[in-house]
């Protein structure tokens, strides 16, 4: 969807800001908003993709003018609420009034072998990479109202491929909910003048794409 | 995306509030599973790991020729493996290349080794001018790079997970992994930083 997650190429925002000695968090309920969503998570409800969906579908103004971790927390609101595991109504006095459904529990002495664990998505191939390293390739011309991993600034641009990743979970066919449809996943080397002209100070720009998003050229 | 965390968050902390409370009475959260993992990463997980890889890389050829070519297997031999750092890749900055780590899209950053993200990367200046800019976003960081350097940008747009890593200060011959892990920083393995010079450690 193009919206205004996909933020590659804006400008207008000002200057990176960093902070010293930052903390890992700034208030306590980032912690608690930070561990919920991956407690929650646990609950296999929805997947990583459907995750980032959320976040990118929440309205422009309200992205844009959140901190990081409110982002996290309306999607994990947006989620639940879509999946009836919690009400709008619930949401707002924090009185449970519906049953719970019946959904896998992370218990604590799962937390660190499951962090540890982590989610690889990759997955056997079941065809032939068509791309390799070398190859001239162009990125398709698409812009889905659903979600896509191929940013807008990248799109039905020429790109080489620099390597092979193998075959991993495809975000665009995740986010639906209809299946992994794994698909090979390569790292592509964009030339920075052909994705800015001359506006730019970047030398190259190397994108993760999966080969749906590919054609050769 | 607001960059200030210090404005009025009231607003996110009720509803967290409210939220937390509802799973937990609905029996769908275990407020000590969400202790534990907020404790991973506010403790645990975090730019010391991957300045320990970088040292390791510094000093010893094999390891770093690993590194290069399997991350994954080379990070994971030292015992930092799991969420968002599945698939790692190492990138080699040399006195020809600089590259720098982004994510356009949200915040993708290879918790094993560096932890969480600060707020910076996961802002809107960030994330919009790291892939037209960075030389300029280099300068923000007080870092500038001579006109003969090829800058690399890398968006995380999957779940491969970049680390770079940096050149070896001069003047470290013979020094220990421990004692140059210390000139590791967070922001020379995004791109966004150099390492800290042998004088300063």
């Amino acid at each position: 969807m193009n919206t205004v997650h996909d933020m590659g190429g804006l400008q207008n925002f000002g200057p990176v800001v960093a902070e010293a000695n930052e903390p890992a968090f700034h208030h306590a309920w980032e912690r608690r908003a930070f561990g919920m969503v991956l407690a929650m998570g646990a609950t296999r409800q929805w997947n990583l993709d459907q995750s980032r969906f959320a976040r990118e579908s929440l309205p422009p103004a309200l992205y844009l003018s959140s901190s990081y971790y409110k982002i996290w927390v309306e999607g994990l609101a947006r989620l639940m609420v879509e999946r009836g595991m919690v009400t709008r109504q619930e949401l707002a006095d924090g009185k449970p009034r519906t049953p719970a459904l019946e959904v896998p529990k992370l218990a604590a002495d799962q937390v660190a072998s499951g962090l540890k664990r982590g989610a690889s998505t990759e997955r056997p191939a079941s065809a032939a990479a068509r791309f390799a390293p070398g190859d001239r390739v162009r990125t398709k011309n698409l812009h889905p109202r659903s979600h896509t991993r191929l940013p807008r600034y990248c799109r039905d641009k020429p790109g080489v491929i620099a390597s092979v990743h193998g075959v991993h979970v495809f975000p665009d066919a995740n986010a639906l909910g209809h299946g992994e449809d794994p698909q090979w996943l390569y790292a592509v080397r964009f030339e920075a003048r052909d994705l800015w002209g001359p506006d730019t100070t970047a030398a190259a720009v190397y994108v993760d794409c999966w080969e749906p998003h590919l054609e050769p050229r | 995306m607001s960059g200030n965390h210090s404005a009025d968050e009231s607003g996110p902390a009720a509803r967290v509030r409210a939220l937390e409370a509802i799973l937990t009475e609905k029996g769908l959260l275990d407020p000590s599973a969400l202790d534990a993992i907020v404790d991973t990463y506010e403790t645990r997980v975090g730019p010391r790991n991957g300045a320990r890889v970088v040292a390791k890389a510094w000093s010893d050829p094999k390891y770093r020729k690993w590194l290069l070519e399997d991350a994954t297997g080379a990070i994971a031999s030292m015992g930092f493996e799991g969420r968002q750092g599945a698939h790692m890749v190492a990138l080699e900055n040399t006195p020809r290349v600089h590259n720098v780590v982004v994510c356009t899209l949200c915040s993708c950053y290879p918790w094993p080794v560096l932890g969480l993200p600060p707020v910076w990367y996961k802002s809107a200046p960030y994330r919009a001018r790291a892939v037209i800019d960075p030389r300029g976003v280099l300068a923000d960081f007080g870092v500038t790079l001579s006109d003969g350097v090829e800058v690399r940008v890398w968006d995380s747009t999957a779940e491969i997970r970049y680390l770079v890593l940096p050149e070896r200060p001069a003047g470290t011959e013979g020094w220990s992994e421990e004692r140059l892990a210390e000139l590791v920083t967070r922001d020379s393995m995004i791109g966004t930083g150099k390492p800290k010079s042998a004088g300063t450690a």
